[in-house]
């Protein structure tokens, strides 16, 4: 693979900062340092020289479906909160606060592109039709993962903080490798020209401030731009990693360590969904045009707990969190709706009856999620036959069958 | 019938992977122009261009993780590792992603990703580059491990590995990459399981269980032992995940005395799991207690010591004084 691209021994350091610099403002028309912010706490909607562009393809019915969207959300969010602690659930990863950010990157992705979530990434989930009472299933102990990632191109969620991420790099290195295997047969695939042809696809991974000190999301930021892979890295900055603060993690914007890397680095507001829309639709197209890797901050705030485990007055101020609930997503939206007369009070009232028709979808298939039978563990652990798997559950089966109704089906290990 | 070394079997595995199937590519540090520091890829850049023998950034996390990420796209990439005791940064993606992926997915994802480790010792080397963390791999759910012992098996078993729909980790002996043998490169395809033992010495008196590096140690030893008239039985153990303990079942209920060798350290190793299952599995076969010779429990000893920490004809002779003893 080509280091061309790279600095040479004679270049000098200051001058790769100034190209860089120079590159990333030539790029986004702005400096990468700056927030990128369209809709504004008090819903009225700002301008930006590269953003707006994008904001303006958002029309009504689109917006009105990113509320509905981080509504639902919202909703599953508080009720998934619910079941935890009836204990219907061991553990819930709170969402709240992050709507937008979920809400507006998910819908900027397209059917082609894969997706690869962390934990809590729920609101993106719902983007990519993932049966939400699906995601539940981990959190019930039922599953490690209940949807298949073929049928909807979101991947699994990974608990192992940025293990993701060189997934990511070296699916979209598949991607690159897609085209040219096509190129070589000689289809034009890329752009279409001759016909039907596969829709050119990106790769977006997200992971959080905290993750963003493990050492996979360096690795996987160099394999990216060796191989100037199409993949963003979508980086959910919400202030606290569990109870350490971002502080702790990073003493510039993270959004700048792209710079380090060769690419471009994009701080958006998290809380505004039009921006995290905006900027996440030009990196997505960005990458899938073969310019490469971008990374991508969504400055925002967990306003709930890390987990239902989790105590947060123990180590942050609730005069933060109320801060951060004054610049909540889905008020600006609302705002921003009702002036622009692009929804009225019937909408709102719609979107809060399907948020508890949601609610009691979510509640009836976790009550009705059942455990696994222990032989579908057995039977997953390898594709190929395996001796000693067989040999064990050729003695789990006799031994189950040595208990009153084994024979049955209702042995041990159910 | 071709002669050739371990490592120029493995290249020339490697080449007929890369011509038969286009989705296959290796990845790895120094494996382009250099043809890795054991010179097993020499030559592949060359031929198949560098997007299918990739040099990568110097990590090994990123090598697996991207490997992974390959795999799922639908790629068959086979990841080298320079040395054993460099395959750790990439420990959490091994052992914590790549072996669980096929689980966690309820059978939906497959990761078919290869790993090739050069491993062992008797080289003279520096510090991490003469270890044997196999039982580690062992230990992890989901993992096959296989390892050649001459140039016929390490041709066929490292296309046996891509073609393997789970992850395979092969590990190369280093010290025998010289080890000349006769390839059978013509026929249609491989004949024998990968995943079963070879007996590569039939004898009656006692079974000596080995695998890798150790196989022609075991084989001076068993000669050895015949000029003082007994018959040692050998077996090439080839897989370490599955181990087939019905091939070693089957010698002991034979011979009654078993010797398992290897050079990683003998606590909480391949050759106590062997014991423990073929106490269960021959018992009333056995005329004494399973023998294990291994490496010390001690980090890898420095070079000049290193003969005195690796099993070589008399520890394995030693051990099998102390079977017959009984």
């Amino acid at each position: 693979m080509g280091a061309t691209h790279l600095p040479s021994t004679e270049f000098d350091g200051t001058e790769l900062d100034d190209q860089l610099e120079a590159q990333a403002e030539a790029a986004l028309g702005v400096p990468s340092t700056e927030m990128i912010q369209l809709l504004g706490p008090d819903g009225t909607l700002g301008t930006d020289s590269v953003f707006s562009e994008y904001a303006e393809r958002l029309d009504a019915e689109k917006l009105r479906g990113f509320y509905a969207d981080m509504a639902a959300i919202r909703r599953f969010d508080q009720e998934a909160t619910a079941l935890q602690r009836q204990g219907q659930l061991a553990l819930w990863v709170p969402l709240t606060g992050q709507e937008a950010a979920q809400i507006g990157s998910g819908r900027a992705s397209q059917p082609q592109d894969y997706i690869f979530p962390t934990y809590r990434e729920h609101g993106v989930a719902l983007t990519r039709n993932v049966d939400l009472a699906e995601l539940l299933k981990q959190f019930r102990g039922v599953s490690n993962g209940g949807w298949n990632p073929k049928d909807t191109n979101f991947h699994l969620y990974t608990l192992v903080l940025a293990a993701q991420t060189p997934h990511a790099v070296g699916y979209a290195m598949g991607i690159q490798r897609d085209q040219r295997l096509a190129e070589a047969q000689g289809v034009e695939s890329a752009q279409g020209v001759d016909g039907p042809a596969e829709p050119k696809a990106a790769v977006m991974v997200y992971f959080g401030d905290g993750a963003s000190s493990e050492g996979d999301v360096h690795e996987s930021m160099v394999f990216a731009s060796s191989y100037n892979a199409p993949v963003v890295f979508f980086c959910q900055n919400n202030h606290w990693a569990i109870s350490v603060p971002t502080a702790v993690q990073t003493r510039i914007p993270l959004s700048n360590r792209a710079k380090g890397y060769g690419f471009p680095g994009i701080r958006v507001d998290g809380n505004d969904v039009v921006a995290v829309h905006a900027v996440t639709e030009w990196a997505l197209e960005h990458a899938r045009q073969g310019n490469g890797p971008v990374l991508i901050e969504a400055f925002t705030y967990r306003v709930g707990a890390h987990t239902t485990a989790d105590d947060p007055t123990k180590y942050r101020e609730s005069s933060e969190e109320a801060l951060w609930r004054e610049k909540d997503p889905l008020d600006r939206l609302e705002k921003y709706l009702r002036a622009e007369g692009m929804a009225d009070d019937a909408f709102f009232a719609q979107v809060a009856a399907d948020g508890d028709e949601l609610a009691a979808y979510i509640r009836k298939s976790t009550y009705e999620s059942d455990a696994p039978d222990i032989r579908t563990a057995f039977a997953n652990t390898y594709v190929e036959a395996h001796p000693l798997v067989a040999e064990e559950l050729a003695w789990f089966e006799e031994y189950s069958a040595g208990f009153a109704g084994g024979d049955e089906g209702e042995g041990a290990g159910r | 019938m071709t002669t050739m070394t371990i490592a120029k079997a493995i290249n020339e595995g490697l080449r007929a992977t890369l011509s038969n199937n286009p989705k296959s590519l290796l990845m790895g540090e120094d494996i382009g122009p250099l043809g890795g520091v054991y010179r097993v890829t020499d030559g592949l850049i060359g031929e198949f261009g560098a997007d299918r023998v990739v040099d990568t950034p110097l990590a090994e996390s990123g090598i697996i993780g991207t490997a992974i990420g390959l795999a799922l796209r639908g790629y068959l990439p086979v990841a080298e590792i320079q040395f054993d005791g460099f395959v750790f940064p990439g420990f959490n993606q091994i052992t914590t992603q790549l072996a669980k992926m096929r689980s966690r997915s309820n059978g939906n994802l497959t990761v078919p990703v290869v790993i090739r480790i050069p491993y062992g010792g008797g080289i003279g080397s520096i510090e991490h580059h003469s270890e044997s963390p196999e039982a580690l791999f062992a230990h992890t759910p989901g993992l096959r491990i296989i390892t050649p012992s001459n140039p016929h098996d390490a041709y066929w078993m490292i296309q046996q590995a891509v073609n393997c729909q789970d992850p395979v980790i092969f590990f190369e002996p280093k010290r025998r990459y010289w080890l000349k043998g006769e390839v059978d490169t013509a026929s249609a395809g491989p004949a024998e399981d990968p995943f079963k033992a070879h007996v590569v010495r039939e004898g009656t008196d006692a079974t000596v269980v080995v695998y890798g590096p150790l196989v022609p140690v075991a084989l001076a030893a068993a000669n050895a032992a015949a000029e003082d008239g007994r018959s040692i039985e050998v077996i090439d153990l080839r897989s370490i995940s599955p181990i087939d303990f019905d091939a070693i079942e089957a010698s002991v209920k034979k011979t009654g005395r078993l010797v398992v060798a290897h050079e990683a350290p003998t606590f909480g190793g391949i050759g106590g799991e062997i014991a423990a299952r073929i106490s269960e599995r021959a018992f009333h076969s056995l005329e004494a207690p399973v023998i294990r010779v291994g490496g010390f429990h001690m980090p890898y000893p420095v070079a000049k010591v290193e003969e005195d920490y690796l099993p070589d004809i008399d520890r394995i002779l030693e051990a099998l004084d102390r079977a017959f003893a009984y």
